[in-house]
């Protein structure tokens, strides 16, 4: 299997004037193709600024990112926007939906970027949206579908562009446990159909659907070790309890 | 991202927020429409002046003695001069003086000139009622007078002027004309003129002293050549090299135009500011919305939206808030450009001033856009993204 993502001696350090604060100080590991892992890791881990790093949102102050096998760590502005748009799906919390835009159009946001003709793009999103089981509410606009649903979509627009990587920042964090389950069976679905995918929480109930987590603590790998068999969540089951605080 | 594209978007966050681009659009509405209505004004008056000029009478030359050079002129000259330049084909000496009409009870301060029958025709007025001075009145010394519309309107109003007697400054006068009206310019009003025998003007002004003696020359080409013959002539005859102000139609004619296109040039100009005003209200509208929309920019540029895309997307949404409001302030500014020419009978719109407001609203949309849109591409993509 390849490593779709690979990370050595990561680190990133953040300056304010005589204030210098490592929040990541020398992360490494390597995902394969397929993979499902969970980051996890409290407040102040470092676990945003290391998903901002693989997202390509953010560049490492030191270490090397192998994404897909190239070194995007040193890349400039314009290649990191070019990696994001074809290489990387994100998932974010609150979904970051454009409330303007209907689902269909917000699933075609990053294939407008691509430079995809509109006929195209209708297909891709149209396409993504079925997958994730929305196939019939592409004309809604997000104000007027559930939050589940809206993350749903979120994931369709990640989805669209088929790309190498889905980050996934605490997707079900804004979701009550019923929509939470089923947007962690999407992923598990996902996770069959062979794409590769990277969940970022603090929530244990959520990194047991993954194969493997990695732990952070102060911007360091605590454990980096692959879920018990018999602990891991093989369905969305969040027992009953709320997902998020 | 294509062109298409760019527009559609904008199209959108314009109509998201209607009121705010209505009341950003309007800086630019009044600016245009103010262009296009002002320029129009301009040419209006521009034509009206021109027109009364050209009404003074084609071939006008007008004399005016330099005192201060110790040029005098008298009524003789006037003679003298279509004497001695071939050119010109008529003359008549003029004397002017402002003086008070009355007639019964109402009394009317106007311009009383004193000059010779040739002066209709030279100046090519034209008389509404009565005679003109004949050259019997000169001869007898008749205390006639031809009166302008104004004077007649004031001191007769309602009634029939001609055989009446009126007193200009205590002398006693006959109407026996009344001149058509022909407008005036700047101030200058020559219906409110009451005309006179040079002789009997004399009595009144308590002078012989002219004011000017106008002229008619043989035709429009030959002209200048009677300019340039008068001046010469009575530059000899005084010894001077500045005898006299001796100035065509044309020349005149050709002042006022410079005059009338700076003050056409002036009052776009003006309009010009309030466009330019309302292209910071279009700077200021946009820095907000990219203020606003900084999560917005933030999820575009995590979707892989390039510097460049983010910074085309706002400049696009400028340029089409200045260019949509250009396009309603040309509909306000030609509708005010018809009122304003059915009020002034002149003037019509002006297509390069159309043009030109349009063109000018569109670089203000992106000159005015250029700064927040840069604001916006700058954006760091993690900060924006979790910008609260």
């Amino acid at each position: 299997m390849t490593d779709v993502v690979r990370v050595e001696d990561l680190r990133r350090t953040f300056r304010t004037g005589a204030i210098e604060v490592q929040a990541v100080r020398g992360v490494s590991f390597a995902v394969t193709e397929g993979a499902m892992v969970a980051i996890m890791g409290p407040s102040g881990s470092g676990k945003t600024t290391l998903m901002n790093m693989l997202g390509c949102l953010d560049r490492p102050t030191g270490g090397h990112y192998f994404l897909g096998g190239e070194d995007v760590a040193r890349k400039g502005d314009d290649a990191l926007a070019r990696i994001r748009n074809r290489r990387i799906g994100f998932i974010f919390q609150s979904y970051n939906l454009l409330p303007a835009l209907n689902a269909l159009e917000n699933v075609e946001l990053p294939l407008v970027y691509r430079g995809l003709a509109a006929g195209e793009r209708h297909l891709l999103a149209a396409q993504a949206l079925s997958e994730v089981g929305l196939g019939r509410l592409t004309s809604f606009r997000p104000y007027e579908l559930s939050g589940g649903q809206q993350q749903r979509v979120a994931i369709a627009r990640a989805l669209a562009g088929t790309p190498d990587l889905l980050l996934a920042d605490e997707p079900t964090g804004n979701l009550d446990s019923a929509s939470g389950e089923e947007v962690l069976d999407l992923f598990l679905e996902l996770h069959r159909g062979g794409r590769t995918l990277i969940i970022v929480t603090h929530d244990e109930q959520v990194a047991l659907h993954c194969e493997r987590i990695i732990r952070l603590r102060d911007g360091e790998v605590l454990l980096d070790q692959p879920v018990d068999a018999r602990q891991r969540r093989t369905k969305g089951d969040l027992g009953s309890r709320a997902v998020a605080p | 991202m294509s062109l298409g594209e760019g527009l559609r978007m904008a199209w959108r966050a314009l109509a998201a927020n209607r009121m705010r681009a209505g009341l950003t659009m309007l800086g630019i509405i009044i600016g245009v429409a103010a262009v296009i209505a002002l320029i129009t004004a301009g040419q209006a008056a521009t034509s009206s002046v021109t027109s009364s000029v050209q009404a003074l009478g084609s071939n006008l030359i007008s004399v005016t003695p330099v005192r201060s050079a110790g040029v005098i002129l008298y009524p003789e000259d006037a003679r003298w001069l279509l004497e001695v330049v071939p050119q010109i084909r008529a003359d008549a000496p003029l004397v002017e003086a402002s003086v008070t009409a009355s007639y019964e009870t109402v009394s009317w301060s106007t311009t009383l000139i004193g000059t010779t029958p040739a002066a209709l025709a030279i100046e090519g007025r034209k008389l509404a009622a009565g005679r003109f001075l004949d050259a019997q009145d000169l001869r007898l010394d008749r205390s006639v007078a031809v009166l302008g519309q104004t004077v007649a309107q004031n001191l007769f109003p309602g009634r029939n002027p001609l055989g009446q007697t009126v007193s200009v400054n205590g002398t006693e006068f006959t109407v026996v004309g009344v001149l058509q009206s022909v407008g005036g310019a700047f101030g200058a009003n020559a219906d409110n003129v009451i005309i006179v025998p040079i002789s009997a003007a004399e009595w009144v002004a308590g002078t012989t002293e002219l004011t000017g003696i106008e002229a008619e020359a043989r035709s429009a080409a030959i002209a200048p050549l009677a300019v340039a013959q008068i001046t010469a002539v009575l530059n000899h005859r005084f010894a001077t090299t500045n005898a006299a102000a001796v100035i065509s139609q044309d020349q005149i004619l050709s002042t006022l135009s410079t005059v009338t296109a700076t003050l056409t040039l002036m009052l776009g100009g003006i309009a010009g500011i309030s466009l330019l005003v309302g292209g910071i209200g279009i700077m200021n509208i946009m820095l907000v919305t990219v203020s606003e929309r900084t999560r917005e920019i933030g999820l575009r540029k995590a979707m892989g939206a390039s510097r460049r895309a983010i910074l085309s997307q706002f400049l696009i949404e400028s340029a089409l808030l200045s260019l949509a409001g250009g396009a309603i302030g040309v509909v306000v500014g030609i509708a005010l450009s018809l009122l304003l020419t059915h009020l002034l009978g002149a003037g019509g719109v002006s297509l390069s001033a159309v043009l030109l407001a349009l063109g000018f609203s569109l670089l203000v949309g992106i000159v005015f856009g250029i700064w927040p849109a840069a604001n916006a591409s700058r954006l760091d993509p993690v900060q924006a993204l979790y910008h609260s």
